[in-house]
């Protein structure tokens, strides 16, 4: 499975969608998730890929890690996963 | 209706082991919070904290209160103790028989539950010291409290995150000026500042890895911190014909609950809790000087806190001070309240307005006077504690200076 059906997986399954609802273009706020699904979201993507996504509540726009969208989000996590190989 | 007054206080944290010291590193703008040490830290992502250094147990616990004291407890009996003493109160007869103890704590004996966990699951052993339980339970400190002074009144723990002390204090105030009790020992206790507690709290993405800024614009999230605060709340009558010095007077409370959201505050659920609190008190909103803040150096908590001050007080939101002394102690979780009651105590008797430490960019949104960076010398003569807890439950206390 590439790194996007992973990550559309896991927010899917956080907003109780089918896949085929989640699209690149989406934003977690489209899909009806909200600060708490957010944190959950990234810790599944940590669990899933064994990486550490730099990203603070506080400052969601100043992190690293651009959650604007699913694409921003698959990308975010593209770089990381590179890094770590 | 009884008066309720404050004959005693005393504490421990990472400012310092009693009031006096407390009070000069407030006054003085000193930060507690530093390098995180205890065992694997470095698994952590958040490595600072207000932790309480030099503290040693020797001589203040024999070797079978060592046995029973998770460090929650011991922090609770070094401030209980300051506190009774400076009260001058012996608890005995009548007395004793109806005066009681309720101090707040979110997570207990937080220390004894890693220590033993790691115990059974990361060293695989399969045999734990017996008296953990009595160890780890959050009524733990309560009770070691009330057997070590006599206190055979109402007695317990009150547990909501981070508005426990506010809300154990509160309930301490009522029963003291309902009649029920002369004298109520509360306050509040936490040491969460160990691998387990921290790790969990790193989860949530709110904690800052480099210091707690509240109400400047680069805030980035809370610092932990551990400690206690104890205070003797005595009937006013009973105190004078004693002849005991009064520090400050407990002039009003109000609780209430969000109901909204299980970690994001509302503005409506704190503004009801100040608006209350004056309401029970009886006070002018224009004779507030001084607020010590929740300002827990979260994006969330400052904004909303700082719209529902506005909201309760108008265009007196602007005169009046309003500080986070977390700046300086850290969050103190279930304790934090009673640490800061101290602050608010400092402001009414030295007239001195504890500053927000580490404030370095105004932030529209929290567009009050925060006394950035450097006490004040200022008279005041009503003061408000303010706690708005996880799970939505805020406390609200309010303090008039000793008539």
């Amino acid at each position: 499975m590439s790194v996007k059906d992973k990550v559309i997986e896991i927010i899917a399954e956080q907003a109780v969608l089918e896949t085929s609802d989640v699209t690149m273009e989406s934003t977690l706020e489209d899909l009806g998730i909200d600060s708490l699904g957010l944190v959950e979201s990234i810790f599944a993507i940590e669990e899933a890929f064994d990486i550490t996504v730099p990203f603070n509540a506080n400052e969601p726009s100043e992190s690293d890690f651009d959650i604007s969208s699913v694409a921003t989000i698959v990308a975010g996590i593209d770089k990381l996963v590179a890094e770590q190989a | 209706m009884k008066r309720v007054v404050i004959t005693g206080a005393g504490t421990i944290n990472a400012l310092g082991h009693n009031v006096q010291d407390t009070w000069d590193a407030m006054k003085e703008g000193r930060s507690g919070i530093g390098p995180l040490e205890f065992r694997d830290v470095e698994r952590l992502s958040i490595r600072i904290g207000g932790q309480v250094h030099g503290f040693e147990t020797e001589g203040l616990f024999n070797r079978q209160q060592m046995a029973l004291y998770d460090r929650f407890t011991q922090f609770a009996l070094q401030a209980a103790r300051q506190a009774v003493a400076q009260s001058g109160l012996e608890f005995s007869g009548e007395l004793a028989a109806k005066s009681g103890v309720i101090l707040g704590t979110s997570g207990g004996g937080m220390q004894t539950l890693d220590e033993n966990y790691r115990t059974v699951y990361e060293d695989g052993k399969n045999r734990v010291h017996p008296f953990v339980v009595p160890k780890l339970m959050n009524n733990a400190a309560a009770s070691h409290v009330s057997m070590e002074f006599n206190l055979k009144g109402p007695s317990f723990t009150v547990a909501t995150a981070c508005a426990s002390s506010n809300h154990a204090m509160s309930q301490a105030f009522q029963m003291v000026r309902s009649g029920m009790a002369p004298v109520m020992v509360s306050g509040g206790s936490e040491s969460m500042l160990c691998f387990g507690g921290v790790k969990a709290w790193e989860g949530l993405r709110v904690m800052s890895k480099d210091g707690c800024r509240p109400f400047s614009a680069n805030r980035n999230g809370m610092v932990q911190g551990e400690g206690a605060g104890v205070f003797v709340f005595e009937e006013y009558e009973h105190a004078k014909a004693r002849g005991a010095e009064i520090l400050a007077e407990v002039a009003g409370f109000a609780m209430s609950s969000d109901a909204s959201d299980i970690v994001m505050p509302s503005k409506q659920g704190a503004a009801r809790a100040i608006k209350g609190a004056l309401t029970d008190g009886q006070i002018n909103p224009e004779d507030v000087g001084y607020i010590n803040a929740h300002g827990t150096g979260t994006a969330a908590n400052d904004k909303t806190e700082c719209a529902a001050v506005a909201d309760v007080f108008g265009i007196h939101a602007d005169r009046l001070m309003i500080s986070s002394t977390k700046s300086m102690h850290g969050h103190l979780i279930g304790g934090t309240g009673a640490v800061e009651l101290l602050a608010c105590i400092m402001a009414l008797r030295e007239g001195v307005i504890a500053p927000t430490i580490n404030y370095e960019e105004p932030d529209p949104e929290c567009a009050l006077d925060v006394v950035p960076n450097e006490a004040r010398e200022a008279k005041v003569d009503v003061v408000l504690s303010n706690a708005f807890a996880f799970g939505g439950l805020n406390a609200v206390i309010a303090l008039k200076k000793a008539a």
